[in-house]
């Protein structure tokens, strides 16, 4: 889960990074309370979780109050490439003289942790040259050591003075990323200013979403995600919202994504992604059945290999969902492995289309996405046997 | 000689008396896989389907003989329970556990590794060997034949399709690995690749990755390296190829990120590889029919 800037800043305070003074307001009422603890010159930032809000109007400076109201009531609401403003941050500006990039991140390749540090920094890491950033790989049985600053330091250049800053500030970076669960913790830019102080000009953390149940204070709603996938989250299914109209619902991350990728061989498009993952519990596959309606597709793939999970209970679910409520879009199936038999013979009793093979049901699927009224679908049974 | 699990696998099961532990014995049972011991701290005297469960796996591992761990417990107390199976002396360990921090696999994986231990997972289904009858996990028993060919998997569900559909077609499984969709595994697609490629019993090889990471890559640059598929014939699918970018697609470690990790780069790399890559995960059974002429 990205934090916004405000909360990443927060944290680096906590570690002690030196940061410049500010505070974050979401209205203009905030505004007037906290008016005093303004610094100026100050910047005022969007915060949104998306790149080049600077470019979108949603970085802006003020010298003094009237300004700051001014620049603030412009940020608020602000719509950044569909990222609303809801919070702005105030920050004492600062006087850069020169500005780094450091970051800590989890590194899958290594399955350790690496850090990068470059001397070109305030830009976009990937736009820096590769011989421009100086990597060096941490152990996570051994964690972060004052040779690990040296080796990225050494061909820096910089002053003997602030090299000394700088490997205190990978110490205390390197023990956020570890005591906050983060995938990545970066500074950027990381910058000296006119006085020689090292200080964190920007605060981008994203921590491990499985790791939240040890920071109850980040329990937020994911911007990355739809409210229904957010919905959908809460309730311990895994959803996603694509841009076609088949709604693909299978079991197993891996079996649902090669649904989706076997419909685009015949001209079809996935709408939603909905991963039951072990489920087999009725009521269970019912509500994942509803979080589909909601999501309104024109045509519901039902993805089935049973093997702990039994196929009938799945069926089960889908039909409790049928009976009481009915849907608006027909449905094709496909199901193979344990209790598949007693499965289809539900869901031939209510009419619903079957396929036997996996690219036989998504060459119908992909039909039916185009002219979905052709297709039987099934309403609420009156009185709800 | 068939990897992972063999003849000689003595399970212990942590989080033995769970709902999942207790309904995963009696399957693993049933399959032939042998079961010596369970461990619940503060249950130990039970028994689960007849296996005694013991309070610490260091006591499974002495009266017992426990050689391999698998572990049900909840995911934040998994990094307790795969370092307490390693310092027990188990020499496999599985971890079934979903949504474990990635900051507590990073540190059991590598310490498990610094240990010479062979971790499976997390967040897997489990690993089979259907010659020596060992099933340990929660894939279905049903599906496996013994045979000539090695799976490995970041998929379940794919996993039982693909083993499925080569069973039905009368060809049999060395070894099946489900390596799990995190981004830490404790065993990659590479190491896989490694164990099969000495594995006198396996004469093809089957990978099954999906988006996110690099591990596809490294593992397809091994293979291209050592021309290993002109030895053993080796067949991949990746699942994710028209997953949008930045979505985790059901796994934690299901992403593209900034383009990279991406189904199109690691199918350029299977096939530049020599590995042939099926549309289908079902396509799999028939190229291997034709190619072992079975």
């Amino acid at each position: 889960m990205n934090l916004f800037e405000y909360q990443g800043r927060e944290l680096y305070e906590k570690h002690a990074i030196p940061c410049a003074k500010g505070f974050v307001v979401e209205s203009m009422q905030d505004l007037e309370a906290k008016m005093a603890q303004a610094h100026y010159p100050v910047v005022v930032k969007a915060q949104v979780l998306v790149g080049g809000r600077g470019k979108a109007g949603g970085v802006k400076f003020a010298d003094n109050a009237a300004q700051l109201r001014e620049v603030t009531k412009g940020i608020l609401g602000l719509n950044i490439k569909g990222h609303v403003t809801k919070k702005v941050m105030v920050a004492q500006k600062l006087d850069f003289a020169k500005e780094f990039y450091l970051g800590i991140m989890v590194d899958r390749a290594t399955r350790k942790f690496l850090m990068l540090f470059s001397a070109d920094g305030g830009v976009e890491i990937e736009s820096v040259p590769e011989e421009r950033i100086f990597k060096t790989t941490i152990d996570p049985l051994t964690g972060f050591q004052p040779f690990h600053a040296r080796a990225v330091l050494l061909k820096s250049g910089l002053d003997a003075d602030v090299q000394k800053q700088l490997a205190g500030v990978m110490a205390k970076l390197y023990t956020l990323f570890v005591k906050e669960d983060a995938e990545l913790a970066e500074i950027n830019p990381l910058a000296i200013q006119r006085d020689g102080k090292v200080v964190a000009g920007d605060a981008k953390v994203v921590l491990n979403d499985s790791a939240v149940f040890r920071h109850p204070e980040f329990k937020q709603k994911d911007e990355n995600m739809t409210d229904l996938e957010q919905e959908a989250k809460e309730r311990g299914v895994a959803l996603v919202q694509l841009d076609g109209n088949i709604g693909v619902m299978a079991n197993g991350a891996g079996l649902t994504m090669g649904t989706l990728d076997a419909l685009t061989q015949f001209g079809g498009k996935a709408g939603v992604f909905l991963d039951l993952s072990g489920t087999d519990n009725p009521e269970k596959v019912a509500e994942a059945v509803r979080l589909m309606k909601k999501a309104k597709p024109a045509v519901m793939f039902l993805n089935l290999f049973g093997g702990i999970t039994k196929c009938d209970t799945v069926a089960n679910g889908l039909v409790t969902v049928l009976r009481k409520e009915g849907v608006e879009f027909p449905i094709i199936t496909r199901i193979k492995g344990t209790n598949a038999k007693e499965a289809n013979e539900i869901l031939h009793s209510f009419g619903l289309e079957t396929a036997p093979t996996l690219d036989a049901a998504a060459k119908k699927a992909s039909e039916m996405a185009k002219n979905p009224s052709a297709y039987k679908i099934v309403r609420a049974t009156p009185g709800g046997i | 000689m068939v990897v992972v699990l063999t003849s000689d696998s003595r399970i212990v099961v942590q989080g033995a008396t769970g709902y999942q532990g207790q309904f995963h014995i009696g399957q693993m049972k049933q399959f032939g896989t042998n079961v010596v011991a369970g461990v619940t701290p503060g249950k130990g005297g039970e028994k689960v389907h007849d296996v005694p469960v013991f309070d610490t796996v260091a006591e499974a591992v002495q009266v017992a003989k426990a050689n391999t761990s698998l572990i049900f417990v909840p995911a934040p107390y998994a990094k307790d329970a795969v370092i307490e199976a390693v310092d027990a002396g188990c020499k496999v360990v599985i971890v079934i556990t979903e949504h474990i921090p990635v900051h507590d696999s990073a540190v059991f994986v590598n310490y498990a590794k610094a240990k010479g231990v062979t971790l499976i997972g997390p967040n897997c289904p489990g690993a089979c060997s259907p010659g020596p009858k060992s099933k340990v996990g929660i894939l279905p028993g049903v599906i496996f034949k013994p045979g000539p060919v090695a799976v490995a998997s970041k998929s379940g569900t794919l996993t039982y399709e693909i083993v499925g559909a080569l069973s039905e077609a009368g060809i049999g499984q060395s070894s099946v690995l489900g390596l799990g969709g995190d981004p830490i595994p404790g065993t990659t697609l590479l190491d896989a690749v490694k164990l099969f490629e000495h594995d006198a019993d396996t004469k093809a090889i089957v990978l099954v990755g999906e988006i996110g990471g690099g591990h596809e890559e490294e593992a397809a640059e091994y293979i291209q390296r050592t021309g290993l598929a002109k030895r053993k014939p080796i067949y991949a699918y990746v699942a994710g190829q028209t997953a949008p970018e930045g979505k985790k697609m059901g796994h934690a470690g299901a992403l593209v990120e900034k383009g990279k990790g991406t189904a199109a780069s690691k199918l350029a790399a299977f096939k530049a590889a020599g590995v042939k890559v099926a549309v289908f995960p079902t396509d799999i059974a028939q190229f291997v029919k034709t190619d072992l002429r079975l």
